[in-house]
């Protein structure tokens, strides 16, 4: 932008800059708040969605509840405390408001507010998704750096076929026969669950992520015992992350080794580790932290279809338990919940963007 | 004039095509001395792939081939990467055409330039940050301090070719090779700029390949002038004898050139049938 | 010699008929793409698939249905080419009739997601301002959900089923192809051809669907079949979950399910339904990217 009319002069250039300084900052806060704007209307919409799917496409909500054999006054009474007599504007309203003061109804099958299940059972999920992530950016951003840098070879074709693995095979049969290989067969990892039977409710949860409880109370046996049964779900959320962290890194990186400045650097006489890792790779580091950040808030929501094969007992568990119950309370607050990691997640990352794009600033 | 810096005889540039490998450069040899070489011709006529392959930087699937290609007695062809990155910055450099394009967007000017210095010579701190400023204003930035802080978007286009320039002077090569240095600038600052590198080129007996598709202007920096046309030279002669070049490729471009005195209404159009059959 | 010429007619640089264009581009279209060997994997594949389904009593060696209880959980044989599951139903054949299921899934989903898809984000680059505006205001906020769990949930509250999987699927997957289709109309809608015909005087709507929504189809296209590979993943986890298809339909995720728990020694039941999801979506991905390749190179790899 800035670039656009040639300065003949050092001089007016320090004026313009001067003059710019300010008005880069208020843009840079102009695009945060509309950034703050977008963050808070996609919130309203996925309240709206989860209020659509909640109150408007079953049939009857009220018999939802309290059962299609309920005698009529029951029902009368569960329509009003459902507030179904009112127009619907004013029952969004309502929602909002209870969704916003935290209040996500009862869980039918727990029988306890359903704020209070996902409170305990988030850590867990947040616990396997994070390993996963990084287990995704570590191996991920290297081979593709490499695969890119190295056209053709090894790594490159490796990438190729787990990227396309990553796009074809579904994550709970990947994790059902990682169970089968992994653990019944070669016993390298222990199985379902996040800790041995044995040790199950020994650590008091602070954190609710259990590699931090056990460190906290100095249990290194549960600590390294968590690891153990942490190792295959995070790893294969890692596979996943890796697959399509390393493509974008990848094809990210193709896109730079064409541009003219690498010549410049090449021209230079600079190693062509400098040349890949300093003139290369610096510039993508702004896209791949969107690509990482995409690629978290999957985790977190592909988590549901691995947390059953590994009785992991998180959010997605937790889903699918609802799910099969028709536990619409405890559905949409996990909808909900995930919903709103997930979009804050995305909108996080493009303001981290703006922040740290020196052409943005 | 001393003994040529730069020995070039058939050099070619292949890539491979559908049908068939296509030279782009079709077997040119010339030689440089601590001089100002000029070459000319339109655009695809396979200059900066000339430029390029003195300093082995032409990408796969591009080829490079020559009986000789000779720099300082050694044999450039026959050099390792490793070999060929003592030479490249340090003994032959080279400014690219746009500095939008041929700077990094994410690093500061004054990282750049130190960079290409430090690549070369292990110096203290203090003394780059020194040189760093001492070459930002040989290429005539007044503030150099403020200048090395700023980012590539940040500055001017003329003043990036500056930047560009000192980059590439600043671990002082013996050859300086000018790919259309100023043809994306603005034609207020493009005498500018050319007059830095004739100024720098100068004073420190440095070899310059100018390229350009600009007759006049090579004529004017240059002590002679290559004129390439589509892989070919066919001309190479002094810049002061260039308005008797025989070539008919040549005395078109000449004939093409607008003048100040202008009395024509149309240009007249370059007829290739006299000399080419590609 | 005749072949020669029809050759040389195909790919004349100047055609003199309209019809010699486009039989032209098609048939330039198919070289570059039979010179793309994944892309004809992908698409044998296909092919495959879409047999397997039309063929299925044929090309099946038992009822997909029928128990056999003397035959429960057999290994891989000549007689059960995968085994048996835990009826004693042949899984070869639950997995030949199970591309029927798979097959239609994606195909109705392609039919209601894309067209909706194209629709918004046509109208939406076309007609610009405040509907423009609120039209891709939408697309946003749906883009920026998850889209499995919208599926899940929306499943939950319609009811398990495989017709409410695959309209869960479309209503989370139209915003892509919205998003696609305004881009590509803003970059015709200015173009002189529109112009001309808009002075003799064609409706908005005309222009938008004589005009506009042919020129997307092929980006579109190559979009739908990018996404078929997802869009047989999630079908498979609702049925994997319980929430698609129901029993007894051979669906190859409730297959995988009902493997589970026979996964440590009896491998094949839920591995060999894994396989054929793997080969399908694998097959729509070599195809998409041939197809990209092809008709719509700018693109590049961005999906
Ligand atoms: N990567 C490449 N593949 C094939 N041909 C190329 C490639 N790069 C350049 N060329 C061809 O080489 C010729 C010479 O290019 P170049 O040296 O850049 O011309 P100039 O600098 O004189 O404008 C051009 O005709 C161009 O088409
Ligand atoms: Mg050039």
């Amino acid at each position: 932008m800035a670039t656009d009319t040639p300065f003949p002069d050092a001089g007016a250039q320090a004026t313009r800059k001067r003059g710019g300084g300010a008005r880069r900052t208020r843009k840079a806060a102009l695009h945060l708040g509309g950034i703050a704007v977008s963050l808070i209307v996609t919130l309203l919409g996925l309240i709206a969605i989860t209020f659509f799917i909640g109150r408007v496409v079953p049939i009857d909500p009220a018999l939802a509840v309290v059962g299609d054999r309920a005698p009529k006054a029951v029902y009368e009474a569960a329509r009003v405390q459902l507030g179904l007599d009112k127009p619907l504007i004013v029952q969004f309203v309502t929602y909002v408001k209870a969704v916003a003061t935290g209040d996500l109804g009862m869980s039918v099958s727990t029988g306890r507010p359903v704020l209070q299940d996902l409170k305990e059972v988030f850590p867990a999920t947040l616990e396997m998704a994070t390993l996963g992530i990084l287990i995704g950016i570590a191996l991920g951003v290297p081979m593709g750096v490499h695969a890119a840098a190295k056209q053709g070879s090894l790594t490159d074709q490796v990438i190729r076929v787990v990227g396309l693995a990553g796009y074809a095979i579904p994550a709970f049969w990947l994790g059902l026969v990682g169970l089968a290989v992994f653990y019944a067969r070669l016993q390298w990892v222990d199985g379902p669950g996040r800790v041995d039977i044995a040790y199950d409710g020994l650590v008091t949860p602070v954190t609710g992520l259990m590699l931090v409880d056990s460190l906290l109370a100095g249990e290194t046996d549960i600590f390294f015992n968590a690891i153990g049964h942490l190792a295959l779900p995070a790893c294969i959320l890692g596979f996943f992350s890796l697959a399509y962290i390393a493509r974008m890194t990848r094809s990210f990186m193709l896109d730079q080794l064409a541009q003219e400045y690498i010549t410049t650097a090449r021209v230079k006489g600079l190693p062509e580790r400098v040349v890949i890792w300093r003139h290369a790779f610096r510039p993508i580091l702004l896209p791949l932290i969107t690509v990482c950040a995409l690629s978290y808030a999957a985790l977190l929501e592909g988590s549901v279809m691995i947390e059953t094969i590994f009785s992991w007992p998180g959010i997605g568990n937790y889903l699918t338990v609802a799910l099969l119950n028709a536990d619409m309370a405890a559905v949409l607050g996990a909808t909900l919940l995930i919903g709103t990691v997930f979009i804050i997640i995305n909108k996080v990352s493009d303001a981290l963007y703006d922040v740290l794009d020196p052409r943005a600033r | 004039m001393s003994a040529p810096l730069l020995a070039v005889e058939n050099l070619k540039v292949t890539f491979p095509s559908p049908s068939g490998p296509v030279d782009v450069v079709k077997g040119i040899s010339f030689s440089l001395g601590r001089e100002r070489l000029g070459i000319v011709g339109e655009s695809g006529s396979g200059k900066s792939m000339t430029g390029r392959s003195i300093l082995g930087l032409v990408r796969a699937p591009g080829k490079v081939s020559a009986t000789r290609l000779e720099f300082d007695g050694m044999d450039l062809l026959k050099q390792g990467e490793k070999a060929m990155r003592k030479i490249r910055g340090a003994r032959i450099s080279m400014v690219m055409q746009d500095p939008k394009f041929s700077l990094n967007p994410v690093m500061t000017v004054g990282e750049q330039i130190a960079e290409a210095l430090v690549a070369h010579k292990r110096l203290p701190r203090r003394e780059i940050a020194a040189r760093v400023r001492a070459m930002l204003e040989a290429v005539r930035i007044n503030d150099p301090d403020r200048v090395a802080g700023l980012y590539p978007h940040e500055i001017s286009g003329g003043m990036g070719q500056r930047v560009m320039i000192a980059m590439m002077l600043i671990p002082e090569p013996d050859i300086l090779i000018a790919d259309e240095p100023t043809s994306a600038l603005d034609v207020s600052v493009q005498a500018q700029v050319l007059d830095i590198i004739d100024d720098l080129v100068r004073n420190k007996g440095m070899g310059l390949i100018l390229i350009s598709h600009d007759l006049n202007l090579v004529a004017h920096y240059c002590d002679r002038v290559l004129v390439m046309n589509s892989g070919r030279l066919v001309e190479d002669c002094a810049a002061s004898e260039l308005k008797n070049a025989q070539h008919p490729y040549t005395r078109g471009l000449l004939a093409a050139q607008p003048r100040l005195d202008e009395t024509r209404d149309e240009l007249p159009v370059i007829d290739r049938t006299t000399w080419s059959a590609t | 010699m005749a072949f020669a010429d029809m050759r040389n007619w195909l790919l004349d640089e100047s055609p003199a008929s309209r019809r010699q264009a486009r039989w032209g581009r098609i048939f330039r279209i198919s070289l570059a793409f039979r010179g793309n060997a994944l892309a004809m994997v992908g698409l044998v594949i296909v092919l495959a698939l879409i047999a397997m389904a039309v063929f299925a009593p044929w090309i099946a060696t038992h009822d997909p249905i029928a128990q056999d209880t003397y035959a429960r959980l057999r290994p891989p044989s000549a007689a059960n080419w995968m085994g048996t599951d835990e009826l004693g139903r042949d899984i070869w054949s639950r997995v030949v009739f199970g591309a029927r299921i798979t097959l239609a899934i994606v195909i109705l989903v392609a039919v209601l997601a894309a067209p909706a898809g194209l629709l918004i984000g046509a109208a939406a680059g076309y007609l610009g301002g405040w509907v423009d505006r609120v039209l891709m205001g939408i697309t946003d906020i749906f883009l920026s959900m998850p889209k499995l769990i919208l599926a899940l949930a929306l499943v939950a509250a319609l009811g398990p089923g495989i017709e409410n999987a695959i309209l869960a699927i479309a209503v989370t997957s139209w915003p892509s192809y919205a998003r696609i289709a305004r881009a590509e109309t803003l970059t015709f809608k200015n173009a002189d051809f529109i112009a001309a015909s808009r002075l003799q005087g064609a409706s908005s709507l005309r222009i938008v669907v004589g005009h506009i929504l042919p020129l997307c189809t092929s980006s579109m296209i190559v979009r739908v079949t990018l996404d078929m590979a997802g869009i047989i993943l999630t079908a498979a986890g609702l049925g994997f979950i319980g929430l698609g298809a129901q029993p007894p339909l051979p669906e190859w995720g409730a297959m995988i399910a009902r493997g589970r728990t026979f996964i440590l020694d009896q491998w094949w039941v839920a591995t060999m339904p894994g396989f054929a999801i793997i080969v399908v979506s694998l097959g729509f991905c070599f195809l998409g990217d041939g197809l990209r390749d092809v008709l719509d190179p700018k693109s590049g790899e961005k999906h």
